[in-house]
Protein backbone atom coordinates (compact mmCIF):
# COMPACT_ATOMS: atom_id res chain seq x y z
CA UNK A 1 0.00 0.00 0.00
CA UNK A 2 1.53 3.34 -1.04
CA UNK A 3 0.54 5.42 2.06
CA UNK A 4 1.48 9.48 2.04
CA UNK A 5 1.50 10.89 5.57
CA UNK A 6 0.66 15.25 6.03
CA UNK A 7 2.96 16.49 8.52
CA UNK A 8 2.37 20.05 9.54
CA UNK A 9 5.28 21.91 11.22
CA UNK A 10 4.14 23.93 14.06
CA UNK A 11 5.36 26.39 17.21
CA UNK A 12 5.10 24.13 20.22
CA UNK A 13 1.27 24.09 21.92
CA UNK A 14 3.49 24.42 25.43
CA UNK A 15 5.47 27.43 25.05
CA UNK A 16 3.84 30.86 24.43
CA UNK A 17 2.93 31.75 21.28
CA UNK A 18 2.29 34.82 19.23
CA UNK A 19 1.04 36.60 16.00
CA UNK A 20 3.74 39.11 14.22
CA UNK A 21 2.35 42.71 14.07
CA UNK A 22 3.66 42.88 10.94
CA UNK A 23 1.51 40.88 9.07
CA UNK A 24 -0.61 38.90 11.41
CA UNK A 25 0.29 35.58 11.15
CA UNK A 26 1.83 32.97 12.86
CA UNK A 27 5.55 33.69 14.94
CA UNK A 28 7.23 31.34 13.81
CA UNK A 29 10.34 32.84 13.82
CA UNK A 30 10.31 33.35 17.68
CA UNK A 31 8.56 29.55 18.05
CA UNK A 32 10.07 26.23 19.00
CA UNK A 33 9.12 24.63 15.69
CA UNK A 34 7.75 20.51 16.25
CA UNK A 35 5.90 17.90 14.30
CA UNK A 36 2.28 18.97 15.23
CA UNK A 37 1.54 16.13 18.00
CA UNK A 38 -1.57 14.63 15.59
CA UNK A 39 0.47 13.85 12.84
CA UNK A 40 3.18 12.11 14.86
CA UNK A 41 0.03 9.15 15.43
CA UNK A 42 -0.53 9.38 11.85
CA UNK A 43 3.22 8.41 11.33
CA UNK A 44 2.90 5.51 13.63
CA UNK A 45 -0.13 4.17 11.96
CA UNK A 46 1.16 4.28 8.43
CA UNK A 47 4.38 2.54 9.62
CA UNK A 48 2.06 -0.14 11.47
CA UNK A 49 0.24 -0.70 8.25
CA UNK A 50 3.22 -0.90 6.11
CA UNK A 51 4.70 -3.37 8.80
CA UNK A 52 1.86 -5.55 8.37
CA UNK A 53 1.05 -5.48 4.64
CA UNK A 54 3.92 -3.79 2.93
CA UNK A 55 4.51 -0.76 0.47
CA UNK A 56 6.08 2.38 1.04
CA UNK A 57 4.94 5.55 3.20
CA UNK A 58 6.02 9.26 2.60
CA UNK A 59 6.18 12.21 4.41
CA UNK A 60 4.52 15.39 3.14
CA UNK A 61 4.93 18.80 4.10
CA UNK A 62 3.90 22.23 3.30
CA UNK A 63 5.84 24.84 4.97
CA UNK A 64 9.01 26.86 4.78
CA UNK A 65 12.30 26.07 4.77
CA UNK A 66 12.55 25.37 8.14
CA UNK A 67 10.03 22.63 7.94
CA UNK A 68 13.11 20.35 6.85
CA UNK A 69 14.02 19.97 10.67
CA UNK A 70 10.81 18.22 11.09
CA UNK A 71 10.83 16.17 7.80
CA UNK A 72 13.96 14.54 9.04
CA UNK A 73 12.44 13.79 12.52
CA UNK A 74 9.33 12.45 11.01
CA UNK A 75 11.61 10.12 8.40
CA UNK A 76 13.83 8.97 11.95
CA UNK A 77 10.74 7.29 12.79
CA UNK A 78 11.25 5.06 9.79
CA UNK A 79 8.97 6.09 6.37
CA UNK A 80 11.03 5.90 3.07
CA UNK A 81 11.03 9.18 1.71
CA UNK A 82 9.08 12.80 2.00
CA UNK A 83 8.01 15.45 -0.37
CA UNK A 84 8.35 19.28 0.62
CA UNK A 85 6.46 21.85 -0.61
CA UNK A 86 8.29 25.19 -0.01
CA UNK A 87 7.93 28.23 -2.14
CA UNK A 88 7.94 31.81 -0.83
CA UNK A 89 5.00 32.69 -2.36
CA UNK A 90 3.35 29.99 0.22
CA UNK A 91 3.40 32.59 3.37
CA UNK A 92 0.46 34.03 4.52
CA UNK A 93 -2.04 30.62 2.58
CA UNK A 94 -5.24 30.05 4.36
CA UNK A 95 -6.70 26.88 4.59
CA UNK A 96 -8.71 26.57 0.77
CA UNK A 97 -5.47 27.41 -0.61
CA UNK A 98 -3.32 24.91 1.54
CA UNK A 99 -5.67 22.64 0.44
CA UNK A 100 -5.19 23.36 -3.19
CA UNK A 101 -1.31 23.35 -2.85
CA UNK A 102 -0.92 20.29 -1.19
CA UNK A 103 -4.08 17.97 -3.54
CA UNK A 104 -2.09 19.21 -5.89
CA UNK A 105 1.12 17.41 -4.28
CA UNK A 106 -1.07 14.56 -3.75
CA UNK A 107 -2.16 14.64 -7.30
CA UNK A 108 1.62 13.26 -8.23
CA UNK A 109 2.21 10.81 -5.61
CA UNK A 110 -0.50 8.48 -6.20
CA UNK A 111 -1.74 7.25 -2.86
CA UNK A 112 -4.10 4.70 -1.75
CA UNK A 113 -3.88 5.74 1.86
CA UNK A 114 -3.51 9.68 3.00
CA UNK A 115 -3.11 10.09 6.11
CA UNK A 116 -3.20 13.14 8.62
CA UNK A 117 -3.98 13.90 11.84
CA UNK A 118 -7.15 15.16 12.70
CA UNK A 119 -6.35 18.68 13.41
CA UNK A 120 -2.91 21.37 14.02
CA UNK A 121 -2.29 22.52 16.96
CA UNK A 122 -1.79 25.77 15.77
CA UNK A 123 -4.84 26.40 13.69
CA UNK A 124 -7.33 23.88 15.31
CA UNK A 125 -9.07 24.37 12.11
CA UNK A 126 -10.21 20.48 11.91
CA UNK A 127 -11.17 20.73 8.13
CA UNK A 128 -7.82 19.92 6.04
CA UNK A 129 -8.81 16.20 5.76
CA UNK A 130 -12.47 16.99 4.16
CA UNK A 131 -11.09 19.75 2.23
CA UNK A 132 -8.63 17.31 0.21
CA UNK A 133 -11.00 14.62 0.36
CA UNK A 134 -13.45 16.94 -1.76
CA UNK A 135 -10.57 18.21 -4.34
CA UNK A 136 -9.26 14.54 -4.73
CA UNK A 137 -12.79 13.46 -5.32
CA UNK A 138 -12.31 10.13 -2.81
CA UNK A 139 -13.67 9.29 0.80
CA UNK A 140 -12.49 10.76 4.16
CA UNK A 141 -13.04 9.28 7.07
CA UNK A 142 -11.61 11.87 9.60
CA UNK A 143 -11.07 11.76 13.63
CA UNK A 144 -10.53 7.72 13.42
CA UNK A 145 -9.72 6.45 17.09
CA UNK A 146 -9.22 2.64 15.30
CA UNK A 147 -8.52 1.69 11.59
CA UNK A 148 -8.32 -1.73 10.20
CA UNK A 149 -6.46 -2.05 6.32
CA UNK A 150 -8.20 -5.50 4.84
CA UNK A 151 -7.07 -5.22 1.07
CA UNK A 152 -8.62 -2.21 -0.54
CA UNK A 153 -11.30 -1.89 2.07
CA UNK A 154 -10.88 0.34 5.36
CA UNK A 155 -13.30 0.61 8.32
CA UNK A 156 -12.49 3.30 10.98
CA UNK A 157 -13.76 3.70 14.34
CA UNK A 158 -14.76 7.65 15.39
CA UNK A 159 -16.23 8.79 18.59
CA UNK A 160 -18.96 11.06 18.40
CA UNK A 161 -20.62 12.89 21.34
CA UNK A 162 -23.40 10.39 21.39
CA UNK A 163 -21.00 7.09 21.55
CA UNK A 164 -19.10 6.02 18.56
CA UNK A 165 -19.42 5.11 14.97
CA UNK A 166 -18.11 2.43 12.49
CA UNK A 167 -17.37 3.93 9.26
CA UNK A 168 -15.63 2.58 6.38
CA UNK A 169 -14.49 3.12 2.78
CA UNK A 170 -12.59 2.10 -0.25
CA UNK A 171 -8.73 3.23 -1.15
CA UNK A 172 -7.98 5.87 -2.04
CA UNK A 173 -9.09 7.86 0.97
CA UNK A 174 -7.85 10.49 3.36
CA UNK A 175 -7.90 8.93 6.91
CA UNK A 176 -7.23 11.46 9.76
CA UNK A 177 -6.20 9.65 13.59
CA UNK A 178 -6.96 11.14 16.52
CA UNK A 179 -4.24 11.04 19.49
CA UNK A 180 -6.34 8.24 20.97
CA UNK A 181 -4.74 5.50 17.83
CA UNK A 182 -2.01 4.34 18.87
CA UNK A 183 1.45 5.19 20.83
CA UNK A 184 4.01 6.65 18.49
CA UNK A 185 7.15 4.87 18.38
CA UNK A 186 10.27 6.95 19.62
CA UNK A 187 13.16 7.23 16.70
CA UNK A 188 16.11 4.69 17.22
CA UNK A 189 19.70 6.08 16.92
CA UNK A 190 19.71 3.95 13.89
CA UNK A 191 16.72 5.60 12.58
CA UNK A 192 17.69 8.94 13.09
CA UNK A 193 21.28 8.38 11.10
CA UNK A 194 19.23 6.58 8.14
CA UNK A 195 17.04 9.78 8.14
CA UNK A 196 19.67 11.71 6.80
CA UNK A 197 20.21 9.86 3.58
CA UNK A 198 16.61 9.38 2.98
CA UNK A 199 15.47 11.03 0.03
CA UNK A 200 13.57 13.99 0.25
CA UNK A 201 12.36 15.80 -3.11
CA UNK A 202 10.97 19.47 -2.72
CA UNK A 203 8.55 20.61 -5.28
CA UNK A 204 7.92 24.56 -5.75
CA UNK A 205 4.32 25.80 -6.67
CA UNK A 206 5.59 26.01 -10.66
CA UNK A 207 6.40 22.46 -10.11
CA UNK A 208 2.45 21.83 -9.29
CA UNK A 209 0.88 24.26 -11.98
CA UNK A 210 -0.60 26.45 -9.04
CA UNK A 211 -0.17 29.67 -9.82
CA UNK A 212 0.97 32.68 -7.02
CA UNK A 213 -1.52 34.75 -6.90
CA UNK A 214 -4.09 31.65 -6.16
CA UNK A 215 -1.74 31.28 -2.51
CA UNK A 216 -0.42 33.19 0.40
CA UNK A 217 -1.75 36.50 1.36
CA UNK A 218 -2.29 37.04 -2.80
CA UNK A 219 -5.00 34.37 -2.81
CA UNK A 220 -6.01 34.39 1.04
CA UNK A 221 -10.03 34.16 1.19
CA UNK A 222 -9.65 35.41 4.87
CA UNK A 223 -7.93 37.99 6.45
CA UNK A 224 -7.09 38.57 9.79
CA UNK A 225 -8.06 42.68 10.81
CA UNK A 226 -6.62 42.98 14.19
CA UNK A 227 -5.21 40.87 16.40
CA UNK A 228 -4.90 41.13 20.52
CA UNK A 229 -3.31 39.54 23.52
CA UNK A 230 -6.03 38.30 25.69
CA UNK A 231 -6.02 40.52 29.48
CA UNK A 232 -4.53 37.63 31.42
CA UNK A 233 -6.88 36.31 34.13
CA UNK A 234 -6.36 37.85 37.12
CA UNK A 235 -6.23 35.59 40.02
CA UNK A 236 -9.23 35.62 42.68
CA UNK A 237 -9.23 34.55 46.42
CA UNK A 238 -6.81 31.61 47.16
CA UNK A 239 -7.40 29.96 50.51
CA UNK A 240 -5.50 27.35 52.16
CA UNK A 241 -7.29 24.51 53.80
CA UNK A 242 -7.99 24.64 57.60
CA UNK A 243 -10.28 22.41 57.69
CA UNK A 244 -13.61 24.16 57.02
CA UNK A 245 -12.24 25.32 52.84
CA UNK A 246 -15.06 22.69 51.65
CA UNK A 247 -17.59 24.81 53.42
CA UNK A 248 -15.59 28.00 52.21
CA UNK A 249 -15.82 26.47 49.13
CA UNK A 250 -19.66 26.04 49.01
CA UNK A 251 -20.18 29.50 50.17
CA UNK A 252 -18.60 31.03 47.48
CA UNK A 253 -20.62 28.88 44.91
CA UNK A 254 -23.69 30.02 46.97
CA UNK A 255 -22.64 33.83 46.57
CA UNK A 256 -22.07 33.34 43.05
CA UNK A 257 -26.08 31.64 42.41
CA UNK A 258 -24.01 28.59 41.52
CA UNK A 259 -25.19 26.53 44.00
CA UNK B 1 -33.93 41.10 4.43
CA UNK B 2 -31.23 38.41 3.14
CA UNK B 3 -31.87 35.30 4.72
CA UNK B 4 -28.68 33.88 6.60
CA UNK B 5 -28.49 29.79 6.40
CA UNK B 6 -27.96 28.22 9.92
CA UNK B 7 -26.65 24.63 9.93
CA UNK B 8 -29.13 22.32 12.51
CA UNK B 9 -27.35 20.13 14.84
CA UNK B 10 -29.71 17.95 16.96
CA UNK B 11 -29.05 14.59 19.50
CA UNK B 12 -31.15 11.87 19.79
CA UNK B 13 -30.98 12.55 23.34
CA UNK B 14 -31.61 16.39 23.54
CA UNK B 15 -33.21 17.12 20.66
CA UNK B 16 -31.87 20.54 18.84
CA UNK B 17 -28.16 21.42 20.32
CA UNK B 18 -28.19 24.81 22.32
CA UNK B 19 -25.62 25.80 20.01
CA UNK B 20 -28.37 25.71 17.07
CA UNK B 21 -30.10 28.10 19.66
CA UNK B 22 -26.97 30.21 19.51
CA UNK B 23 -26.58 30.31 16.06
CA UNK B 24 -30.28 31.51 15.42
CA UNK B 25 -29.87 34.34 17.57
CA UNK B 26 -26.56 35.29 16.15
CA UNK B 27 -27.98 35.19 12.76
CA UNK B 28 -30.67 37.81 13.72
CA UNK B 29 -28.23 40.60 14.14
CA UNK B 30 -27.34 39.74 10.22
CA UNK B 31 -30.98 38.91 8.41
CA UNK B 32 -33.42 36.40 8.71
CA UNK B 33 -32.56 32.88 9.90
CA UNK B 34 -33.11 30.16 7.72
CA UNK B 35 -32.65 26.70 9.75
CA UNK B 36 -31.25 23.77 7.43
CA UNK B 37 -31.94 20.49 9.09
CA UNK B 38 -29.66 17.70 7.10
CA UNK B 39 -30.84 14.14 8.20
CA UNK B 40 -32.76 11.21 7.79
CA UNK B 41 -36.61 10.62 6.50
CA UNK B 42 -38.29 12.88 9.53
CA UNK B 43 -35.82 14.68 10.93
CA UNK B 44 -37.17 18.32 10.65
CA UNK B 45 -41.13 17.50 12.01
CA UNK B 46 -39.46 16.58 15.05
CA UNK B 47 -36.65 20.08 15.36
CA UNK B 48 -39.73 22.36 14.08
CA UNK B 49 -40.72 23.22 17.49
CA UNK B 50 -37.75 24.74 18.56
CA UNK B 51 -36.54 26.19 16.32
CA UNK B 52 -39.55 28.25 15.53
CA UNK B 53 -39.26 29.27 19.02
CA UNK B 54 -35.76 30.59 18.42
CA UNK B 55 -36.83 32.68 15.58
CA UNK B 56 -36.24 30.49 12.20
CA UNK B 57 -38.17 32.45 9.45
CA UNK B 58 -38.16 29.42 7.00
CA UNK B 59 -37.22 25.52 7.57
CA UNK B 60 -34.90 24.12 4.73
CA UNK B 61 -35.36 20.69 5.20
CA UNK B 62 -32.75 17.96 3.32
CA UNK B 63 -34.18 14.69 4.82
CA UNK B 64 -32.82 10.95 3.13
CA UNK B 65 -31.41 7.87 4.01
CA UNK B 66 -28.13 9.29 1.71
CA UNK B 67 -27.39 11.82 4.72
CA UNK B 68 -27.78 9.33 7.30
CA UNK B 69 -25.89 6.84 5.81
CA UNK B 70 -22.57 8.58 5.46
CA UNK B 71 -19.91 11.06 6.44
CA UNK B 72 -20.61 14.50 6.05
CA UNK B 73 -19.91 15.11 1.98
CA UNK B 74 -23.83 14.62 0.97
CA UNK B 75 -24.56 17.43 3.54
CA UNK B 76 -21.99 19.81 1.99
CA UNK B 77 -23.74 18.84 -1.36
CA UNK B 78 -27.15 19.99 -0.37
CA UNK B 79 -25.72 23.27 0.96
CA UNK B 80 -23.68 24.47 -1.84
CA UNK B 81 -26.34 23.85 -3.85
CA UNK B 82 -29.10 25.60 -1.79
CA UNK B 83 -26.07 28.87 -1.00
CA UNK B 84 -26.03 28.99 -4.94
CA UNK B 85 -30.07 29.51 -5.29
CA UNK B 86 -30.61 31.56 -2.35
CA UNK B 87 -27.85 33.79 -2.34
CA UNK B 88 -27.85 33.87 1.50
CA UNK B 89 -25.89 36.64 3.48
CA UNK B 90 -24.11 34.58 5.97
CA UNK B 91 -24.13 30.55 6.31
CA UNK B 92 -23.57 29.70 9.81
CA UNK B 93 -22.60 26.17 11.59
CA UNK B 94 -21.37 24.92 14.84
CA UNK B 95 -17.48 24.66 15.51
CA UNK B 96 -18.19 20.56 16.41
CA UNK B 97 -16.10 18.05 13.94
CA UNK B 98 -19.09 17.49 11.82
CA UNK B 99 -20.09 21.28 11.71
CA UNK B 100 -16.12 22.17 10.59
CA UNK B 101 -16.18 19.83 8.36
CA UNK B 102 -19.12 20.16 6.39
CA UNK B 103 -17.98 23.95 6.30
CA UNK B 104 -14.19 22.63 5.06
CA UNK B 105 -16.01 20.71 2.29
CA UNK B 106 -18.49 23.89 1.43
CA UNK B 107 -15.45 26.17 1.39
CA UNK B 108 -13.34 24.57 -1.12
CA UNK B 109 -17.52 24.16 -3.28
CA UNK B 110 -17.96 27.30 -3.69
CA UNK B 111 -14.14 28.96 -3.39
CA UNK B 112 -14.61 31.12 -0.14
CA UNK B 113 -13.08 32.15 3.09
CA UNK B 114 -13.78 29.87 6.29
CA UNK B 115 -13.67 31.05 9.72
CA UNK B 116 -14.01 28.42 12.30
CA UNK B 117 -13.80 28.59 16.12
CA UNK B 118 -15.51 31.94 15.92
CA UNK B 119 -17.02 33.33 19.47
CA UNK B 120 -18.42 36.59 18.07
CA UNK B 121 -19.76 37.57 14.50
CA UNK B 122 -20.77 41.69 13.94
CA UNK B 123 -23.56 42.48 11.12
CA UNK B 124 -20.83 43.41 8.72
CA UNK B 125 -19.27 39.80 9.23
CA UNK B 126 -16.46 40.48 11.24
CA UNK B 127 -15.37 37.58 13.50
CA UNK B 128 -13.64 37.62 16.96
CA UNK B 129 -11.52 34.39 17.34
CA UNK B 130 -9.71 33.42 20.33
CA UNK B 131 -6.56 31.98 19.70
CA UNK B 132 -3.60 30.04 20.90
CA UNK B 133 -4.64 28.67 24.27
CA UNK B 134 -7.05 31.50 24.68
CA UNK B 135 -4.16 33.89 25.08
CA UNK B 136 -5.07 36.29 22.02
CA UNK B 137 -7.84 37.71 20.40
CA UNK B 138 -8.05 38.09 16.56
CA UNK B 139 -10.66 39.63 14.23
CA UNK B 140 -10.94 38.50 11.18
CA UNK B 141 -13.15 38.58 7.92
CA UNK B 142 -13.70 36.13 5.10
CA UNK B 143 -12.60 38.04 2.46
CA UNK B 144 -13.59 35.94 -0.91
CA UNK B 145 -17.06 35.10 -0.59
CA UNK B 146 -20.13 35.19 1.98
CA UNK B 147 -19.08 34.89 5.64
CA UNK B 148 -18.94 31.06 6.19
CA UNK B 149 -18.33 30.63 9.74
CA UNK B 150 -17.99 28.12 12.39
CA UNK B 151 -19.42 29.16 16.32
CA UNK B 152 -17.67 27.95 19.42
CA UNK B 153 -20.60 26.10 21.79
CA UNK B 154 -21.30 28.46 24.86
CA UNK B 155 -20.76 31.93 22.53
CA UNK B 156 -23.94 33.61 22.79
CA UNK B 157 -26.46 33.43 25.01
CA UNK B 158 -30.14 32.04 23.07
CA UNK B 159 -32.74 34.14 22.97
CA UNK B 160 -36.13 33.27 22.00
CA UNK B 161 -38.16 34.88 19.18
CA UNK B 162 -41.40 33.01 18.50
CA UNK B 163 -41.78 32.79 14.69
CA UNK B 164 -43.57 30.58 12.07
CA UNK B 165 -41.67 29.13 9.66
CA UNK B 166 -42.93 27.19 6.84
CA UNK B 167 -40.99 24.05 5.76
CA UNK B 168 -39.59 23.64 2.30
CA UNK B 169 -37.69 20.21 1.39
CA UNK B 170 -34.92 20.15 -0.57
CA UNK B 171 -33.84 17.89 -2.88
CA UNK B 172 -30.69 15.33 -1.81
CA UNK B 173 -28.51 15.03 -5.05
CA UNK B 174 -25.78 12.97 -3.86
CA UNK B 175 -22.80 12.76 -6.11
CA UNK B 176 -21.08 9.44 -6.48
CA UNK B 177 -18.11 10.83 -4.78
CA UNK B 178 -20.44 11.68 -1.52
CA UNK B 179 -21.26 8.33 -1.06
CA UNK B 180 -17.87 7.00 -0.62
CA UNK B 181 -17.74 7.13 3.26
CA UNK B 182 -20.26 5.00 4.62
CA UNK B 183 -22.04 4.83 8.47
CA UNK B 184 -21.30 1.11 9.22
CA UNK B 185 -23.08 1.61 12.60
CA UNK B 186 -23.73 4.25 15.30
CA UNK B 187 -23.23 3.24 18.88
CA UNK B 188 -24.88 5.08 21.53
CA UNK B 189 -23.26 5.16 24.55
CA UNK B 190 -24.87 5.11 27.88
CA UNK B 191 -24.81 9.38 28.85
CA UNK B 192 -27.17 9.27 32.16
CA UNK B 193 -28.74 12.29 32.86
CA UNK B 194 -25.66 14.60 32.80
CA UNK B 195 -25.49 17.66 30.40
CA UNK B 196 -22.96 17.28 27.34
CA UNK B 197 -19.69 18.91 28.28
CA UNK B 198 -19.36 21.89 25.24
CA UNK B 199 -22.87 22.69 26.24
CA UNK B 200 -22.94 22.45 29.76
CA UNK B 201 -22.97 25.67 31.88
CA UNK B 202 -21.50 23.91 34.78
CA UNK B 203 -18.25 21.54 33.73
CA UNK B 204 -16.54 20.19 37.40
CA UNK B 205 -12.93 18.55 35.92
CA UNK B 206 -10.89 15.81 37.66
CA UNK B 207 -7.23 15.62 36.54
CA UNK B 208 -4.40 13.24 37.89
CA UNK B 209 -4.97 14.17 41.09
CA UNK B 210 -7.98 12.46 41.65
CA UNK B 211 -5.75 9.20 42.07
CA UNK B 212 -7.41 6.59 40.17
CA UNK B 213 -10.79 5.50 38.33
CA UNK B 214 -12.78 4.95 41.36
CA UNK B 215 -12.29 8.05 42.86
CA UNK B 216 -13.83 9.67 40.18
CA UNK B 217 -17.02 9.16 41.84
CA UNK B 218 -16.20 12.51 43.70
CA UNK B 219 -15.96 14.13 40.76
CA UNK B 220 -19.18 13.00 39.28
CA UNK B 221 -21.20 13.73 42.68
CA UNK B 222 -19.94 17.31 42.73
CA UNK B 223 -21.39 17.25 39.36
CA UNK B 224 -24.42 16.15 39.69
CA UNK B 225 -25.35 18.36 42.79
CA UNK B 226 -24.03 21.12 40.93
CA UNK B 227 -26.36 19.80 37.71
CA UNK B 228 -22.94 19.91 35.24
CA UNK B 229 -21.04 17.79 33.47
CA UNK B 230 -17.59 15.64 33.73
CA UNK B 231 -14.53 16.71 32.50
CA UNK B 232 -11.13 15.04 32.96
CA UNK B 233 -7.62 16.18 31.96
CA UNK B 234 -5.26 14.41 29.60
CA UNK B 235 -3.34 12.88 32.54
CA UNK B 236 -6.79 11.77 34.10
CA UNK B 237 -7.50 10.06 30.69
CA UNK B 238 -3.94 8.92 29.67
CA UNK B 239 -4.31 6.61 33.39
CA UNK B 240 -7.56 5.42 32.39
CA UNK B 241 -9.19 7.44 35.05
CA UNK B 242 -12.07 8.70 32.76
CA UNK B 243 -13.36 8.14 29.30
CA UNK B 244 -11.40 10.10 26.67
CA UNK B 245 -14.43 12.12 25.10
CA UNK B 246 -14.79 13.89 28.43
CA UNK B 247 -10.77 14.95 27.73
CA UNK B 248 -10.79 18.98 28.30
CA UNK B 249 -8.09 20.97 26.85
CA UNK B 250 -6.11 21.02 23.15
CA UNK B 251 -6.61 17.59 22.01
CA UNK B 252 -10.07 16.95 23.69
CA UNK B 253 -12.88 19.41 23.98
CA UNK B 254 -12.99 23.21 24.43
CA UNK B 255 -15.25 24.59 27.26
CA UNK B 256 -16.87 27.85 27.82
CA UNK B 257 -19.06 27.31 30.92
CA UNK B 258 -20.27 29.66 33.55
CA UNK B 259 -18.62 27.70 36.31
CA UNK B 260 -15.31 25.43 35.77
CA UNK B 261 -14.30 23.80 39.00
CA UNK B 262 -10.63 22.14 38.18
CA UNK B 263 -9.74 18.99 41.04
CA UNK B 264 -6.59 17.80 41.12
CA UNK B 265 -5.64 19.82 38.00
CA UNK B 266 -2.24 21.53 37.51
CA UNK B 267 -3.33 23.31 34.41
CA UNK B 268 -0.80 23.05 32.47
CA UNK B 269 -1.07 24.79 28.91
CA UNK B 270 -2.68 22.55 27.44
CA UNK B 271 -5.10 22.06 29.64
CA UNK B 272 -6.07 25.63 29.86
CA UNK B 273 -6.56 25.99 25.84
CA UNK B 274 -9.67 24.02 26.44
CA UNK B 275 -11.21 25.95 29.44
CA UNK B 276 -9.12 29.38 29.74
CA UNK B 277 -12.97 31.29 28.36
CA UNK B 278 -14.89 29.92 31.49
CA UNK B 279 -16.78 32.58 33.05
CA UNK B 280 -15.88 31.82 36.55
CA UNK B 281 -12.99 29.24 37.55
CA UNK B 282 -12.27 27.07 40.70
CA UNK B 283 -10.08 24.80 41.84
CA UNK B 284 -8.85 22.39 44.35
CA UNK B 285 -5.50 21.80 44.32
CA UNK B 286 -2.76 20.52 46.78
CA UNK B 287 0.07 22.47 45.23
CA UNK B 288 0.00 26.11 46.05
CA UNK B 289 2.16 26.83 43.39
CA UNK B 290 0.27 24.83 40.75
CA UNK B 291 -0.49 27.18 37.42
CA UNK B 292 -4.32 26.41 37.45
CA UNK B 293 -4.74 28.84 40.90
CA UNK B 294 -3.33 32.04 38.29
CA UNK B 295 -6.64 31.61 36.42
CA UNK B 296 -9.01 30.45 39.58
CA UNK B 297 -11.24 33.02 40.89
CA UNK B 298 -11.62 30.98 43.66
CA UNK B 299 -8.79 28.62 44.48
CA UNK B 300 -8.54 25.88 47.43
CA UNK B 301 -5.20 24.94 48.31
CA UNK B 302 -5.86 21.62 50.16
CA UNK B 303 -6.25 17.81 49.87
CA UNK B 304 -9.15 17.00 47.53
CA UNK B 305 -10.01 14.53 49.59
CA UNK B 306 -10.97 16.27 52.61
CA UNK B 307 -12.00 19.14 50.88
CA UNK B 308 -14.33 17.38 48.38
CA UNK B 309 -16.62 15.29 51.15
CA UNK B 310 -17.62 18.23 53.02
CA UNK B 311 -18.47 20.64 49.98
CA UNK B 312 -20.74 17.42 49.19
CA UNK B 313 -22.05 17.58 52.00
CA UNK B 314 -22.86 21.39 52.31
CA UNK B 315 -24.34 21.82 49.10
CA UNK B 316 -26.34 18.87 50.11
CA UNK B 317 -27.37 21.03 53.35
CA UNK B 318 -28.06 24.37 51.09
CA UNK B 319 -30.11 22.69 49.06
C1 LIG C 1 0.33 18.40 22.23
C2 LIG C 1 -0.23 18.21 23.61
C3 LIG C 1 -1.59 18.24 23.78
C4 LIG C 1 -2.17 18.12 25.05
N1 LIG C 1 -3.52 18.18 25.18
C5 LIG C 1 -4.07 18.17 26.42
C6 LIG C 1 -5.49 18.27 26.61
O1 LIG C 1 -6.26 18.30 25.64
N2 LIG C 1 -5.98 18.30 27.86
C7 LIG C 1 -5.17 18.23 28.96
O2 LIG C 1 -5.70 18.25 30.08
N3 LIG C 1 -3.84 18.09 28.82
C8 LIG C 1 -3.28 18.06 27.58
N4 LIG C 1 -1.92 17.88 27.46
C9 LIG C 1 -1.14 17.50 28.66
C10 LIG C 1 -0.77 18.64 29.56
O3 LIG C 1 0.48 19.15 29.15
C11 LIG C 1 -0.64 18.12 31.01
O4 LIG C 1 0.28 17.05 31.03
C12 LIG C 1 -1.95 17.63 31.63
O5 LIG C 1 -2.95 18.61 31.45
C13 LIG C 1 -1.75 17.37 33.11
O6 LIG C 1 -2.93 16.85 33.68
P1 LIG C 1 -3.20 17.02 35.23
O7 LIG C 1 -3.24 18.46 35.57
O8 LIG C 1 -4.40 16.20 35.57
O9 LIG C 1 -1.95 16.26 35.87
P2 LIG C 1 -0.72 16.82 36.69
O10 LIG C 1 -0.01 17.88 35.95
O11 LIG C 1 0.04 15.64 37.14
O12 LIG C 1 -1.41 17.53 37.91
C14 LIG C 1 -2.06 16.85 38.95
C15 LIG C 1 -2.35 17.88 40.01
O13 LIG C 1 -3.10 17.27 41.04
C16 LIG C 1 -2.67 17.80 42.29
N5 LIG C 1 -3.00 16.82 43.33
C17 LIG C 1 -2.50 15.57 43.49
N6 LIG C 1 -3.08 14.96 44.55
C18 LIG C 1 -3.95 15.84 45.08
C19 LIG C 1 -4.83 15.80 46.19
N7 LIG C 1 -4.96 14.73 46.97
N8 LIG C 1 -5.57 16.89 46.47
C20 LIG C 1 -5.47 18.01 45.70
N9 LIG C 1 -4.65 18.09 44.61
C21 LIG C 1 -3.91 17.01 44.31
C22 LIG C 1 -1.19 18.02 42.11
O14 LIG C 1 -0.73 19.01 43.02
C23 LIG C 1 -1.09 18.45 40.64
O15 LIG C 1 -1.12 19.87 40.52
C24 LIG C 1 -1.33 17.96 26.19
C25 LIG C 1 0.05 17.91 26.01
C26 LIG C 1 0.61 18.03 24.75
C27 LIG C 1 2.10 17.99 24.58
N1 LIG D 1 0.97 22.77 5.68
C1 LIG D 1 0.67 21.47 5.88
N2 LIG D 1 1.50 20.50 5.41
C2 LIG D 1 1.21 19.20 5.59
N3 LIG D 1 0.15 18.76 6.25
C3 LIG D 1 -0.72 19.66 6.74
C4 LIG D 1 -0.52 21.06 6.58
N4 LIG D 1 -1.53 21.70 7.19
C5 LIG D 1 -2.34 20.75 7.71
N5 LIG D 1 -1.86 19.51 7.44
C6 LIG D 1 -2.43 18.21 7.84
O1 LIG D 1 -3.83 18.36 8.10
C7 LIG D 1 -4.13 18.00 9.43
C8 LIG D 1 -5.27 18.84 9.94
O2 LIG D 1 -4.90 20.18 9.95
P1 LIG D 1 -5.89 21.39 10.20
O3 LIG D 1 -7.06 21.23 9.27
O4 LIG D 1 -5.03 22.59 9.88
O5 LIG D 1 -6.31 21.36 11.65
C9 LIG D 1 -2.81 18.15 10.18
O6 LIG D 1 -2.79 17.32 11.33
C10 LIG D 1 -1.81 17.71 9.13
O7 LIG D 1 -1.73 16.29 9.06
Amino acid sequence: MNIVVLVKQVPDSGAERNLTSDDNTVDRGSANNVINEMDEYAIEEALKIKEAHGGEVTILTMGPDRATESIRKALSMGPDAAVHVVDDALAGSCAVATSKVLAAALGTLNADLILCGAESTDGRVQVLPHMLAERLGVAALTGARKLTVDGASLTAERQTEEGYEVVSAATPAVVSVWDTINEPRYPSFKGIMAAKKKPVRTLSLADLGVSADEVGFAGATSAVVEHSKRPPRSAGTKITDEGTAGTQLVEYLVTEKFV
Amino acid sequence: MAEVLVVVEATQAFGVKKVTLELLTLARRIGSPSAVVLGGPGAAAELAGKLAEYGAEKIYAAESEEIDGHLVAPKATVLANLVREVQPAAVLLASTQEGKEIAGRLAVKLDNGLLTDVVDLDADGTATQVAFAGSTIVKSKVTRGLPLVTLRPNSVTPEPAPATPGTVALEVAATEADKLAKVVERVAEQKGSRPELTEASIVVSGGRGIGNADNFKLVEEIADLLGGAVGASRAAVDSGYYPHQFQVGQTGKTVSPQLYVALGISGAIQHRAGMQTSKTIVAVNKDAEAPIFELADFGVVGDLFKVLPQAAEEIRKRK
